[in-house]
């Protein structure tokens, strides 16, 4: 008995590392709605928060929303292809401030919550784009 | 126990007012307050400034804790202010109580108080943000005002200075998915028992390089796990000193509260063996 229950176990284990892929971070991100209900809730945010936004004043939002959303997609598969110019030249001439990028960021944990992101999921992308912040501070 | 209530009452008087300002930095990352007042964890600094000021910012923390081992009592209170990220000043109040060592040695009193002035510069880095840790330098001032025990045991001097380099990093994901704080502090000093049994010995009058070091893992943004551990010279022949450890658990509710509750392992203290126990803190930041 014992013996055809390890078998079964064995089996159903083998099943799972080899029937599944595991999915990309886009994927756990919630793909295509998910990123961009993280992206929408993020400018939610932004334009809540008396940090930065002053920032955004004249800003194509809906460029900038169409831009983040591939931006993320692009880093967290390979799945679509980033066009907009790097961090550095988008930010650049700014001096976009640490306190705003910390600001940014708290917002973006807060957009990545409201859509009940798990915490491994949202470390993965704050891992990636913490990348950035050499990019985007003090340019 | 009414310097607990004050300071407690006082904390929360001064959240409200103070709490109108943006303090941007990120949950969590300006650390707790170690008993000697510096941010870090219980035990052992960290190169975090504490509270959430960012380099346009400031911020600070209010904090009481209280370590209970079998033959020792310690209460520390104090605060800190750090300016734009980049310069932390502290003070801590210690008041030890060792009833047990009194009776042994005959004598009356049963307390040591030690202030700690402390200063912290964050030289590089980020703990968050860059791909290398983040770099502090402190200096610690610490005066014992009891010294009638510790120049018994043969401590040389009742006040010194302890300087430390401190780099700290939190790896986002990098423990199964979850983030894990690594920190390591090179202290150099020559207190015993962290300056509370005074300053150098009859085996060791020196400064020495002593190795300091934490670790935790986030189970989420408000939940942090870890231990540390603290290296202490030897410089008196009339009682060994051991390291100390600590295993902790950390809660920041948000960003005017921490909680850390730890199992303090401090070995052997001024003769007085098996001294483990536990250690309670309480932060306000604002
Ligand atoms: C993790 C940090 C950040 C990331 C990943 C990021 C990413 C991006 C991306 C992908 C775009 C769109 C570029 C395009 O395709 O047109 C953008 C634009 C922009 N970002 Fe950031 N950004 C970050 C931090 C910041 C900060 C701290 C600020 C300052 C408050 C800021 C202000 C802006 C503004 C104003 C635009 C619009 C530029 C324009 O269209 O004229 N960003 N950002």
């Amino acid at each position: 008995m014992r013996y055809i229950l390890c078998i079964f176990v064995l089996t159903a284990l083998l099943g799972c590392a080899s029937g599944t892929q595991s999915p990309n971070l886009y994927q756990r991100l919630g793909g295509e709605p998910g990123v961009d209900a993280i992206v929408y809730h993020l400018i939610v945010n932004i334009s809540q928060d008396e940090r930065v936004i002053e920032r955004f004043r004249g800003v194509d939002i809906e460029r900038f929303r169409t831009g983040l959303v591939q931006y993320i997609c692009s880093v967290s598969s390979d799945e679509c292809q980033y066009q907009g110019d790097s961090m550095q030249v988008v930010h650049a001439g700014h001096d976009y401030t640490d306190t705003e990028f910390n600001a940014i960021v708290e917002n973006l944990m807060k957009a990545m919550e409201s859509q009940k992101v798990p915490t491994r999921v949202q470390n993965e992308l704050l891992s990636i784009l913490a990348k950035d912040y050499d990019s985007i501070v003090y340019r | 126990m009414k310097l607990w209530a004050a300071t407690l009452a006082l904390t929360l008087m001064a959240l409200p007012s103070l709490a109108e300002e943006n303090r941007s930095r990120i949950i969590a990352t300006g650390g707790a307050s170690t008993v000697e007042g510096s941010a870090g964890g219980g035990i052992v600094p960290m190169a975090v400034l504490s509270g959430y000021g960012a380099r346009e910012e400031q911020g600070g923390a209010v904090f009481v804790s209280r370590v209970r081992v079998p033959d020792y009592d310690l209460t520390s209170f104090g605060g800190s202010w750090s300016w734009r990220n980049r310069v932390e000043l502290s003070f801590a109040d210690q008041r030890l109580n060792h009833p047990t060592l009194s009776a042994a040695l005959g004598v009356s009193d049963q307390t040591i108080r030690q202030s700690v002035v402390g200063l912290k510069v964050r030289v590089l880095g980020d703990i968050l943000y860059t791909p290398y840790p983040q770099l502090s330098a402190g200096l610690q001032y610490k005066d014992n005002h009891d010294f009638f025990i510790p120049a018994a045991a043969g401590a040389k001097r009742d006040s010194d200075v302890d300087a430390y380099l401190a780099a700290s990093k939190v790896y986002l994901g990098g423990f199964f998915g979850y983030n894990v704080l690594l920190n390591g502090v090179a202290r150099y000093t020559r207190a015993n028992q962290t300056g509370l049994v005074g300053f150098g010995g009859d085996l060791n009058d020196d400064h020495q390089w002593q190795a300091e070091l934490s670790a935790g893992v986030f189970y989420n943004k408000h939940w942090l796990v870890g231990a540390e551990y603290r290296e202490n010279p030897d410089n008196l022949s009339f009682a060994g000193e051991d390291d100390w450890q600590t295993a902790f658990v950390a809660w920041f509710p948000n960003k005017h509260i921490a909680l850390v509750a730890a199992y303090v392992d401090l070995g052997e203290v001024a003769t007085l063996p098996d001294q483990d126990g536990w250690y309670l803190s309480v932060q306000g930041s604002f």
